[in-house]
């Protein structure tokens, strides 16, 4: 069978009506699955078994109505810790490691009855930008295996983007769900600071990661968003503000006019790929057509964002990858002779050089002399990046821009080069320092590599951006427009 | 190169960090690291004087768990992943400075 | 060359609450290793903490019990280091926001009152436990997250002897508190001591150096009185004193050198981005203020000014709060208070040591002392037969009750008394001549064939009075 144009809605329906089982839809994915993944390499982990005892319980048991997601796959990043199932972070140091416990992220899809058929491929600990750091293996971009599925939630990108699956999790510290998104033309959110409990999540940058949903429309976003936010009790940064049904809103009434749009000078300045900035101008015109206004606007301290993020990043890495010390679970080494040996050996083994630079610049930022000039410099120019996106935010209700400055690029061309891999994320961090909502969705092509728009917004509007993508898929067709992989699309 | 930070300041930084690099990984982390140091230095452009730092953008405040006690029930799995356990205790090649130990 | 010395604490004091202070795991000592761990406790990948708001509570209420400031906008931060009993490699504690600041605690030492400062205190989580055995340690996470509250003290401290009472001190006041038990000998208070000694009106500190395995007041004390003197030996000798780590030997009451410090350590605080910050309000500051039991030296002072003990009674029956409240529901019963007082530091102490229990968990009440007291005042029974009544109170039995049922009553009716008097006196002729010659000693020998002849039960106040009554005739 073949759903690789269907969306949540339409399987919904047919799953409803009995024309598929949620048996054979999960069957349907394993075998696609195994059909395109040698070339795209998205899977860390299969879940076959089990997911094919609970897709049975689901058939058995029937599917109805108000169960929007009941018996269809997903497959969710591999750093999100799922009970009983292999979670790695992409890293030596978890090969192997199973979870005693669920993210609360992967057991409110198990209550909405999602089917979870895999775990799929990271930058190791979702530190990098290409899915070239995981320890494990290579994925590729859906449309051009050549090309990297950009990272780090690469594995998710390249999964939904070659039809593999209707829609996965992924995690977003700097850009790490809408980057990839835009590599692999898919949609991805990046819901506010708060709104996704991050239990459950192999923390990286503990204010800012956040977990959100990777799917090839809009609608489909909206709705596993909706299933997946809300305030948890063992996640004490979680918002308690109400879960809107993202979705509810997202049909023929929907509209972006008087709408007015922020277009920041800084988001389309040197750096950015000319055919990047002309997809943008274009989508700009697109919902001016639709009766929004777009101002262009300023975030003076954008280029900071960077080197703001990369320092607090990188801190609160160096101190949460601090428990990978061989001793409670994960990776020890062998050659050990004393508790030192131990720490040094497990961790200098079980780590990839782009953890080991990350911890280093961060334990270097927070140490004795240097925490006054690094760490708490960087968190003061967190406030003025914040201030920035609030004085454009008071009279514009999002702002638009590219979502990185180029589309993919070649596999192997950056990895040597942290410096220019860093500057890739440098549209996508300042949203993740400011802790807003911010959703990437494909809005042209340069070279048939599909680019990305990302629609920033105020803290917990998710609602508006919902709209602002949907009004904008409703008129234009990059959306529709799929990669060839062989396999069932 | 390497005017901001030096080889031994890299292995300084390491020996918090648990981690030890070969001469090869310190020739070619060192100015790696010194340059993304001077990436983190422009930061210096800004002026920041009288602006609070940031280190949540959580919307929540003062949100606490009553004191209830709750046992999970996981001890046994918990022992189960460790790498090495001994009679409930995980287990772990020895110490060799005692002295912090109280 | 004479010395002046500066001695600082930091208390660690064990809460006692239900669930650990970012984990819902129980907080129980005695179980199996691990088995009070869940994934929090393990440091798990994924894990966030959540704040236990009893162990906030506590921690105002110890800022409150030592004078300190609470400090309302408050947050915690990790402290970065590697050990197997420290699961997450980091501890989450207070370090730029500690919740209280600026408190003291008034200490007495042979007459000369002093307060001594507290610079802050904070809340944070203890680590779990390793135990040494040949080329393994063996970790147990039980005690891991059990919520601990760390008292520093300010430079204040000029003595070993001030050191001793500003434990005491703050051990009262937290005890009374009832927020953790106090105890050094289980744990629930572990003290870090460094001194230094420099010449009298040199500016600088001298170089500290720190004592550990002190494991009681005296130890304390003793530890700091010997380093008190090495150091002083050392710099009056043209030494240097180093900054080192020295343990106590219980045995020879020496300190011995562990380690020399190398340098300072480098624990790269920074704030917990996993916990959001706290706003203390007045309102709950106000309300656990309001529930705080009166402290021991308000109590003190009520006792020597309103009830007329003696200062060191009130001292003694303060010692915890389990025995103040005693003291205080004994006296509320009408018990005489010096009565009361000597049987709680006397009787009833010595039961405790005796039976190595804590007052609580003892059958002894209030209303049974009390009731105990009163038949003695009035007269109902001896001091001597109240030693076989308090007996009986110690295994819950009633006084009056008891008294009754075994006869114990006091012979005091002057009618009932005389014709025994009257019978003594005529079968012992000999004793009132000797009287009437001016021995003395022979009341006490008629005084003692009454007693016989009653089988102890006459109240010896009325037979003195009326056996003088009829000798003197």
């Amino acid at each position: 069978m073949n759903y690789f144009k269907q969306d949540l809605a339409s399987l919904h329906a047919d799953l409803v009506a009995k024309k598929i089982s949620s048996k054979e839809l999960t069957q349907a994915t394993f075998d696609n699955i195994k059909a395109t993944d040698p070339k795209i390499d998205a899977f860390l982990a299969l879940n076959e078994e089990a997911a094919l005892d609970q897709a049975t319980k689901i058939d058995a048991a029937g599917i109805k109505d108000d169960q929007p997601l009941a018996g269809i796959p997903v497959a969710i990043k591999d750093n999100i810790v799922t009970k009983d199932l292999t979670t790695t972070a992409a890293s030596k140091i978890l090969a192997n490691f199973k979870p005693v416990y669920d993210a609360t992220a992967t057991e409110k899809l198990a209550a909405a009855q999602m089917v979870t058929v895999g775990k799929t491929n990271l930058d190791e600990f979702a530190m990098g930008g290409s899915t070239e750091t995981s320890a494990f293996k290579q994925t590729k971009n859906a449309w051009d295996q050549t090309k990297v599925p950009g990272g780090s939630s690469g594995g998710s990108a390249a999964a939904v983007a070659s039809g593999q699956v209707v829609a996965a999790l992924g995690t977003d510290t700097g850009g790490s769900i809408r980057q990839p998104a835009s590599f692999n033309g898919v949609v991805g959110m990046k819901p506010t600071y708060g709104r996704v409990s991050r239990w459950g999540l192999i923390a990286f940058g503990s204010s800012l990661d956040q977990i959100g949903p990777l799917t090839r429309g809009v609608k489909d976003n909206a709705t596993i968003l909706s299933a997946i936010a809300g305030h948890d009790d063992h996640d004490l940064t979680s918002s308690t503000q109400a879960v809107p049904n993202f979705a509810g809103d997202l049909n023929d009434a929907a509209s972006v006019k008087g709408l007015r749009i922020g277009l920041p000078k800084e988001f389309l300045a040197e750096g950015v790929d000319d055919d990047v900035k002309n997809a943008i101008l274009a989508a700009a015109d697109t919902y001016r057509k639709l009766g929004a206004t777009v101002d262009e606007v300023s975030l003076p301290h954008n280029k900071y964002g960077v080197a703001a993020y990369y320092i607090i990043a990188s801190s609160e890495a160096s101190s949460n990858l601090q428990r990978f010390d061989g001793i409670r679970y994960g990776y020890r080494a062998q050659d050990v002779k004393n508790l030192e040996d131990v720490y040094v050996k497990s961790r200098s083994e079980g780590f990839g050089d782009e953890v080991k630079r990350r911890i280093m610049l961060g334990t270097f930022s927070l140490s004795a002399g240097f925490y006054d000039a690094y760490f708490l410099k960087a968190a003061k120019v967190r406030t003025v990046i914040i201030n920035d996106f609030k004085a454009v935010l008071k009279d514009h209700d999002f702002i638009m821009g590219p979502v990185a400055p180029t589309p993919a690029f070649d596999l192997g061309a950056e990895i040597q080069d942290p410096i220019t891999m860093y500057m890739n994320d440098i549209l996508t961090i300042p949203v993740n320092l400011a802790g807003l909502p911010g959703l990437s969705l494909p809005a042209g092509f340069s070279n048939n590599l599909p680019v990305g728009m990302q629609l920033i917004g105020r803290p917990f509007d998710e609602s508006t951006l919902y709209k602002a993508g949907y009004v904008f898929e409703q008129n234009t067709d990059f959306h529709l427009q799929v990669p060839t992989l062989g396999g069932q699309n | 190169m390497a005017n901001r930070i030096n080889r031994d300041q890299v292995q300084h930084v390491a020996g918090l960090a648990k981690l030890e690099f070969t001469d090869a990984q310190l020739d070619a982390f060192t100015p790696q690291l010194d340059d993304i140091i001077g990436l983190f230095e422009t930061l210096s452009e800004v002026d920041t004087d009288g602006v609070e730092a940031t280190s949540s953008v959580s919307d929540q405040l003062n949100v606490m768990r009553e004191d209830v006690a709750d046992d999970w029930g996981q001890s046994h799995a918990l022992l189960k992943n460790a790498p090495d356990a001994a009679r409930g205790f995980i287990k772990v090649p020895a110490i060799i400075d005692e002295s912090e130990d109280n | 060359m004479n010395f002046e010395t500066t001695i600082g604490l930091e208390v660690h004091i064990e809460l006692k609450t239900n669930s650990k202070i970012f984990s819902p795991s129980p907080v129980a000592y005695g179980a199996d290793p691990n088995a009070n761990t869940n994934v929090i406790d393990w440091g798990y990948p994924g894990v966030l903490p959540t704040t236990n708001k009893g162990v906030v509570a506590d921690g105002i209420i110890a800022a409150l019990a030592l004078h300190a400031t609470v400090e309302q906008h408050t947050h915690f931060d990790r402290k970065n280091y590697f050990y197997p009993d420290n699961p997450k490699a980091y501890q989450i504690t207070q370090s730029d926001k500690p919740i209280g600041h600026d408190g003291w605690v008034e200490v007495d030492v042979d007459g000369v009152k002093k307060k001594i400062g507290i610079s802050e205190m904070h809340i944070e989580e203890d680590a779990g436990k390793n135990t040494h055995e040949r080329d393994y340690s063996y970790v147990d996470l039980n005690r891991q997250g059990t919520p601990l509250i760390e008292i520093v003290s300010k430079p204040d401290i000029a003595s070993p002897a001030e050191a001793y009472a500003y434990l005491e001190a703050l051990r009262q006041r937290i005890q009374f508190t009832g927020i953790s038990d106090v105890k050094m000998e289980e744990g629930s208070m572990r003290v870090d001591v460094n001194i230094s000694v420099r010449p009298v009106g040199q500016e600088k500190f001298g170089t500290k150096t720190e004592l550990k395995n002190l494991n009681s007041f005296n130890y304390v004390q003793r530890g700091l009185e010997y380093e008190e003197k090495r150091q002083q030996q050392v710099l009056m000798s043209g030494g240097a004193v180093q900054q080192e780590t020295r343990r106590f030997d219980e045995k020879t009451g020496e300190t011995i050198l562990m380690r020399v410090k190398a340098g300072a350590d480098d624990y790269r605080y920074f704030p917990e981005p996993d916990l959001p910050a706290l706003n203390i309000s007045d309102d709950w500051i106000k309300e656990l203020g309001d529930a705080m039991p009166e402290m021991p030296t308000k109590r003190r002072e009520r006792y020597v000014n309103d009830l007329g003990l003696t200062d060191y009674d009130a001292m003694v029956i303060t010692q915890t709060k389990e025995m103040s409240d005693f003291f205080d529901a004994t006296v509320a019963l009408k018990a005489d208070p010096k009565m009361a007082a000597n049987y709680l530091q006397g009787d009833v102490n010595a039961y405790l040591n005796d039976n190595h229990v804590d007052l609580q968990a003892t059958k002894l009440t209030p209303a049974n002392l009390a009731g105990m007291i009163n038949l003695i005042s009035d007269g109902t029974i001896s001091s001597k037969m109240a030693k076989k009544v308090f007996k009986a109170i110690t295994n819950g039995e009633e006084p009056k009750a008891f008294v009754e049922k075994h006869g114990l009553v006091q012979l005091s009716d002057p009618a009932k008394l005389q014709p025994i008097i009257d019978d003594v006196l005529q079968a012992n002729p000999q004793s009132i001549e000797d009287f009437n010659n001016g021995k003395k000693r022979a009341v006490g020998f008629l005084v003692g064939q009454i007693m016989k002849q009653t089988h102890g039960q006459a109240n010896p106040q009325v037979v003195n009075k009326l056996l003088m009554a009829a000798l003197q005739q």
